[in-house]
């Protein structure tokens, strides 16, 4: 297949084709994925990379995705840096995989395009996978477009492969939106992420002189320090990740921060988004504030640990929020974001906080659904209404 | 045998040092134990081969019981080619 | 990597270190503990060894304490074989650049583990040729969970999700040719074996290693437990198994079948069902019927593996 070649400081690329640029970069040595729409161009990519010698790692060609993040698994405790790609159903096929993952302290990197979850069946893009992946022990980083979701597989690995953190991560972009969707990527020179990312140096080897035991019984007396371990991980990887957010400026002039922030300084409203809708928000702030109302837009890049700081600090003068949702918590009184925030903010009484959920399986957010959500929340703000989760874009 | 250390001390992810079975020891279990009979003994290893507890220590080609793993199934004794080993009842 | 086949003619040829440490917590005449130990007296270089979750795999690592002397690595109940891809293939990979050693990989796991939950990632694995040698330890139901059927347990034993009740006389359903299902993959070498002929499990093992491919062993590991019967008896009952052909021994190189023991004079298969409480309602007078056709069974199994000796190879 044709993949993408480093002519100039740019590539034209979906997505897709940006993330398995990345991987080709970081020189991983072992891959092992299945294909799946609309992660399927990342393997192909990556095989043919593989196949014309330009990328010198093993591609393992799995039988399914729960093997795919086995072998995985298998070839990180062997000391390779590993990455995998998946989405929807082809991520929780690999679930049972997924916390061993982080148990085991594996620096894995996943790359997800982002997929509605059968049934019904459907390969359009929501955040259903992505959001199931939140109790299993994965860094999760979002990005907005092509561009970021190269960068964020970057600088993925240097932070799966922090010695304070060493947990699995994976970077997710929005299916067929930014997966199939060609666009400009400003990229670095192979030396310059080689040297960024360094060689994995694992910290335990199969050594058969130093023989160790990976993956035993662990019952009560140790199982609970174990995850408590785990916590302590994610909690180191708070700084580790803005440390990596900043060393990457240095190379590359992009800045990222655990969220990202538009036209927030004077904000009256703020809305809340994660992925390729963060950027549908900003042409409608724009247009609200051509309207007079004064609104501004957040957008997750850090899910997962939580960006509690920059919560705190982003939404110190805002208070209205409204929060758009592409997951449906089923039985939950919120989605993921609503209840982030809310557990974030250390002062939570005078906030007013809406949440809306939109654009399940692929169904188009417009600017003017996201501005009249807004000018809705605002009323509802002023009447002190009880959040009740509204549907954005469903036919009722 | 309880454990008792802080997560702070504990090695990540469960790594274990292989060949540390050994500091658990399961001789309690056992309520017969062999006894080899070295007049009868033909040094053929075959009890040495098949102790599922790896309990019967080799040098050369003789062989001992060691009582500290040993739990007493008996394997050694019924495969032994000139009944050589006996189960007796474990003294309490 | 491979090694050079040394076949042994006796016990004082095989190292005297235990590679699988005293210390486990396996029952007492636990046969999948005797597999364990004859398979690492036999590799004639340290292995590295992945584990399926199962019996041998929960009573050998209890944390703290680790029974093996080698590396070891256990993920998940079925998908050994995918772990194993990864670490043969990353190894390899790293190897080549001078950064680590490879070594010989074994795969081993249970029934559960191998003729069920772990058959797609096995099937992958032999199909995409990874060289290492995977071995399943048949103790015949899921023991660890407490005796339920599994693919591998024999027609007419009792389990707990089989129980031979006042309608139901046991387990239905005959065992899975398993050899059959790796032999479709073509693989080089694959093969049964038994603890109690110890000598050809090890030199099997040390076969198993020696070819340049994936293989496989399916090795017989009677539980004292589920079969219910006297923990000394493990071994004695794995012979009987062989003398009455219950469980053929045979490899197939490079697609020949050759049958390695040729029972004389074959005992009756009563004789083995005997020994064994899970077969104890197969003697009442009302399933006694059923003793015979575990024997047409046995006959045309035994027929079966002459005819395909015979005929040559198979691929």
């Amino acid at each position: 297949m044709t993949t993408v070649a480093a002519t100039k400081k740019f590539i034209e690329a979906t997505g897709n084709l940006a993330v398995a640029y990345a991987v080709k970069q970081v020189n991983v040595d072992f891959i092992s994925a299945y294909p799946i729409t609309p992660q399927t161009i990342i393997v192909e990519a990556l095989s043919q990379y593989v196949a014309d010698g330009e990328l010198k790692a093993k591609f393992v060609n799995v039988e399914s995705e729960h093997s795919a993040l086995s072998a995985c698994i298998g070839a990180s405790i062997a000391g390779a840096r590993v990455f995998t790609a998946t989405s929807s159903q082809g991520l929780v096929l690999m679930y049972e995989e997924l916390p061993v993952a982080s148990g085991l302290r594996l620096p894995i990197v996943m790359a997800l395009s982002m997929r509605a979850l059968s049934a019904p069946i459907n390969i359009h893009n929501d955040h259903s996978d992505f959001m199931s992946m939140r109790e299993q022990g994965w860094i999760m980083l979002a990005a907005e477009d092509a561009q970021e979701v190269y960068d964020l597989t970057i600088m993925a690995f240097k932070i799966a492969e922090d010695e304070r953190v060493l947990l699995p991560t994976v970077a997710a972009m929005d299916g067929f939106t930014i997966s199939h969707t060609l666009q400009r990527v400003d990229v670095l020179d192979d030396e310059v992420v080689r040297k960024f990312v360094g060689e994995r140096k694992a910290r335990f080897k199969l050594d058969v002189e130093n023989p160790l035991t990976f993956g035993p019984l662990a019952l009560t007396d140790s199982y609970f320090e174990f995850k408590r371990q785990q916590h302590e991980a994610f909690k180191n990887s708070e700084k580790v990740i803005r440390e990596v957010f900043k060393e990457y400026e240095k190379i590359s002039g992009r800045k990222y921060e655990p969220l990202k922030k538009f036209m927030m300084e004077d904000a009256e409203v703020a809305i809340v988004a994660l992925g390729s809708t963060v950027g549908i928000a900003r042409i409608a702030a724009k247009k609200l504030r051509e309207e007079g109302i004064k609104a501004g837009v957040i957008g997750f890049t850090l899910f997962r640990p939580t960006p509690k700081v920059e919560i705190n600090e982003t939404l110190k003068d805002v208070r209205t929020l409204a929060v758009f949702e592409r997951h449906l918590s089923l039985g939950a009184v919120a989605g993921p974001h609503y209840m982030d925030i809310i557990s974030s903010l250390d002062k939570k009484d005078d906030v007013k906080i809406y949440d809306y959920v939109y654009g399940l399986g692929g169904r188009d957010i417009t600017t003017k659904m996201i501005v009249d959500t807004v000018k809705k929340t605002i009323e509802k703000a002023k009447k002190n209404e009880p959040m009740e989760v509204e549907f954005v874009g469903v036919r009722e | 045998m309880s454990f008792n250390k802080s997560w702070k001390e504990m090695e990540i992810g469960a790594v274990v040092k292989g060949g540390s079975g050994l500091l658990y020891k399961t001789g309690n279990w056992r309520s017969e134990k062999p006894i080899i009979d070295y007049t009868k003994c033909i040094n053929c290893l075959i009890c040495w081969a098949l102790c599922p507890d790896s309990a019967i220590l080799r040098k050369g080609n003789k062989v001992e019981v060691n009582y500290d793993y040993c739990k007493g199934c008996g394997i050694c004794a019924n495969e032994c080619p000139t009944k050589a080993i006996n189960m007796e009842k474990e003294e309490v | 990597m491979t090694l050079e086949y040394k076949p042994i003619t006796k016990l004082s040829d095989l190292p005297e270190e235990n590679l699988f440490t005293s210390g486990h917590r396996l029952c007492a005449g636990c046969g999948p503990a005797i597999v364990a130990r004859l398979t690492l007296l036999a590799t004639q270089e340290k292995p590295i060894v992945v584990n399926a979750t199962g019996c041998l795999e929960v009573g050998s690592t209890l944390y703290p304490y680790s029974s093996w002397k080698v590396p070891w690595v256990h993920v998940t109940f079925e998908n050994a074989a995918a772990v194993a891809s990864g670490i043969v293939e990353a190894l390899n990979k790293l190897a080549s650049e001078g950064k680590t050693k490879e070594a010989p990989v074994i795969a081993i796991g249970g029934d559960g583990g191998t003729f069920d939950i772990g058959i797609q990632a096995i099937s992958g694995a032999l199909e995409r040729g990874h060289k290492f040698l995977y071995i399943c330890y048949d103790n015949e139901a899921y023991q660890n969970t407490g005796i339920q059927r599994s693919g591998a347990t024999p027609f007419g034993a009792a389990t707990t999700t089989s129980p031979a009740g006042r309608v139901i006389p046991g387990k239905q359903e005959r065992k899975k040719d398993l050899i059959g299902i790796v032999l479709g993959h073509h693989i080089p070498y694959a093969a049964t074996a038994t603890i109690a002929y110890y000598r050809d499990y090890i030199n099997k093992v040390r076969k198993a290693l020696s070819y340049n491919g994936p293989t496989f062993i399916h090795v017989l590991a009677p539980c004292t437990l589920g079969w219910r019967y006297d923990p000394s008896k493990t071994v004695e009952i794995s012979r009987l198994a062989v003398e009455t052909k219950f469980f053929p021994i045979y490899e197939v190189e490079n697609g020949s079948l050759k049958i390695n023991f040729r029972v004389p004079k074959p005992k009756p298969v009563e004789e083995y069902l005997k020994t064994q409480g899970r077969f104890a309602h197969l003697f009442k007078p009302e399933n006694r019927h059923l003793i015979e056709e575990i024997q047409k069974n046995v006959d045309e199994n035994w027929a079966r593996l002459e005819r395909i000796e015979k005929a040559g190879p198979i691929f």
